[in-house]
């Protein structure tokens, strides 16, 4: 598929989603989307640090609740919803590459438990400074619709998408994709690692949010430590490794199931729901262990010329050779 | 003031007693199968309702009952390990810790919903004669069901570390744990090493679970909680010292008792992880570990 192609399905599938807000009112169809909509901005967002980089951070909701949190005060605080969000990704942007230098000196698992121990600190902090729930006033809450919140949370996913096509695509993106594969044998060939790494952690921050923001836009009425919830990243980690780490599609795809598996199963009783989800989501990490893209792409092989690769099974394929030979 | 301080010391050391219990199954199984089971304190919880029932069903003494709540919970890891973390030791070892946070994330919820659906959601912890019963040191009291906690700890990492470097089994383990290929070529077992280190970790989760519901409380979501100081006591300790990880956890258990005098209680979780991050940075490899060994 060709740049262009690629690009216009991408924008008919926009068009189709803004189509469908102004379409449907059905209150529970709405729900289910902006959910979807959230979770595949955080995941996505995870998956540019996570899936391009290869660093796997377990603080990430610390970003997500960090742009919930300064969206929702000058939100409410009676300043443009646009402004706010600015003035949020700029503070979360500053904070993220404060933070990252020091946690970015840790390498693997040790980064991984590095990020946790930071995000609980920030959560546990979160919840001792604003223990008071947060609602809408009143008069707003009266006026409430979901056609807002629908068009912001888009909105949102499509910038996460679109900056992570273009990173996937660009020079930067390729120097975070030579970091995950080798970190020393990028460093060797004169790639900065802890510069990519860095931009890799900032960037993923930022859009995490973002993501904070249309949660903060959306949401009622919610206790403001929630969004800092550890929950929030393992959720996002789910979802991209059960989608496709390192892929665009992955993280949405991801998240649709995420959503609507949950919600489907909810009319049983909430445990009976948990307890198949958790059941389901183990046998698609057992049976798909590259996630549904992986899966797909399996699958479109083997439809589109399955009578070649059968016959390639019964010879010797290149490779098989070498194989046998490092053994 | 001087009370306050070394009674908040000694309350830290005792609950640290028991971080240092929850990460010892956790570093095994992490050290040796190189798997990360975020649904170790699950495991621990399974394993204060396995006490709570014995204690209400039968009337035996959590004390007394541990050995059966060991062999309960290893038989559980049994299951788990041919269940789901057998297909997980097959990729290589950075896929292992990817799989094993899904997988175990998975298993967080399961187990979850089922100690909702049996044994509901309220709190439960054992009361027995001496759940009251304490020491008085000078001006410090020393709740017994607290320090029994702290005993367990201990005797579990030395007997642990006995079984690691003093039987042939345990020589098989630390073999398998340093490069499972050297060790199945010098006729190690492999996957035995696996299931069994797997099943001790869930044992060990299983005491720790008893010693919460005598001095601490049971309800299906305390798992995450321990599971994460379990996670901060394993990178401070450094892997290779099971003691280690018990003076570790106690280390930590120690600043929390002292931030909750001097920096407020609502805080002391983050001084103590705020301590955690300077430690890392200072020192990579841990307070107690060994450069390149694994259990």
């Amino acid at each position: 598929m060709s740049r262009w192609v690629s690009t216009m399905v991408w924008l008919l599938v926009l068009v189709a989603f803004a189509a469908l807000g102004s379409i449907t009112d059905d209150e529970r169809l709405m729900t289910l989307a902006i959910q979807t909509f959230i979770f595949a901005a955080l995941a996505s967002s995870w998956n540019v640090l996570g899936g391009f980089a290869g660093q796997v951070s377990l603080g990430h909701a610390a970003f997500f609740g960090l742009g919930a949190l300064i969206t929702r005060e000058l939100w409410l605080g009676e300043m443009a919803l646009p402004l706010a969000i600015v003035i949020a990704l700029a503070v979360t942007a500053a904070v993220a590459a404060a933070v990252g230098l020091p946690m970015l000196r840790f390498r693997g698992i040790y980064f991984s438990v590095g990020t946790l121990a930071l995000g609980v600190a920030v959560w546990i902090t979160a919840g001792n400074v604003w223990p008071g729930i947060s609602s809408l006033p009143a008069d707003a809450l009266r006026e409430y619709e979901f056609t807002g919140p629908y068009y912001v949370a888009l909105g949102v996913v499509a910038v996460v998408v679109a900056v992570s096509m273009w990173l996937k695509r660009s020079k930067l993106g390729l120097g975070m994709m030579a970091v995950r594969e080798d970190e020393e044998a990028a460093s060797a060939t004169g790639v900065s690692a802890l510069a990519y790494k860095m931009i890799a952690f900032v960037i993923s921050a930022v859009l995490a949010a973002l993501a904070g923001a249309a949660f903060a836009f959306f949401s009622v009425s919610y206790y403001p430590q929630f969004p800092f919830s550890v929950v929030w990243t393992f959720e996002a980690i789910t979802i991209v490794f059960v989608g496709g780490v390192g892929t665009i599609v992955g993280p949405l795809v991801g998240s649709v199931f995420f959503v609507v598996g949950r919600d489907m199963l909810s009319s049983t009783f909430p445990e009976i729901q948990v307890l198949t989800f958790g059941v389901l989501f183990i046998v698609v990490v057992l049976l798909l262990p590259g996630g549904f893209v992986e899966a797909g792409q399996r699958l479109f092989k083997l439809v589109s010329r399955g009578g070649a690769d059968q016959k390639a099974k019964t010879g010797i394929r290149p490779g098989e050779r070498e194989g046998k030979e490092k053994t | 003031m001087t009370q306050l301080v070394l009674q908040s010391a000694v309350s830290g050391l005792l609950v640290g007693g028991m971080y240092g219990l929850v990460a010892l199954g956790l570093a095994l199984a992490f050290g040796v199968l190189k798997v990360l089971n975020v649904a170790h304190g699950e495991l621990v919880m399974l394993g204060g309702y396995a006490a709570f029932l014995i204690f209400t069903e039968r009337g035996i003494d959590p004390l007394l009952s541990m050995p059966l709540v060991f062999v309960v919970l290893a038989f559980i890891g049994v299951v788990l390990y041919q269940l789901l973390f057998r297909f997980v030791v097959r990729f290589d070892i950075e896929k292992r810790i990817k799989n094993s946070l899904l997988i175990s994330f998975g298993l967080v919820l399961i187990l979850q919903a089922i100690a909702v659906l049996l044994f509901t959601g309220d709190d439960r912890s054992i009361v027995t004669g001496y759940s009251s019963a304490a020491w008085v040191v000078g001006m410090v009291r020393i709740p017994w069901v607290r320090l029994s906690g702290l005993v367990v700890a201990v005797i579990a990492a030395v007997a642990l570390e006995w079984l690691l470097t003093r039987t042939t089994f345990g020589h098989a383990v630390r073999g398998t744990a340093e490069d499972w290929s050297l060790a199945s070529l010098a006729g190690v077992d492999v996957r035995r090493v696996y299931m069994i280190a797997f099943a001790i970790s869930a044992g060990l989760a299983g005491l720790a679970g008893s010693m919460v519901s005598l001095g601490y409380s049971v309800n299906p979501t305390i798992g995450l909680g321990w599971t994460l100081k379990a996670l901060v006591v394993i990178v401070l300790a450094g892997l290779g010292s099971m003691r280690g990880i018990v003076l570790a956890g106690m280390l930590l258990g120690l600043i929390e008792g002292l931030a909750s005098v001097w920096v407020g209680g609502p805080y002391r979780g983050v001084v103590a992880l705020v301590v955690f991050l300077v430690v890392l940075s200072f020192r990579p490899q841990g307070l107690f570990g060994r450069g390149g060994a694994y259990v």
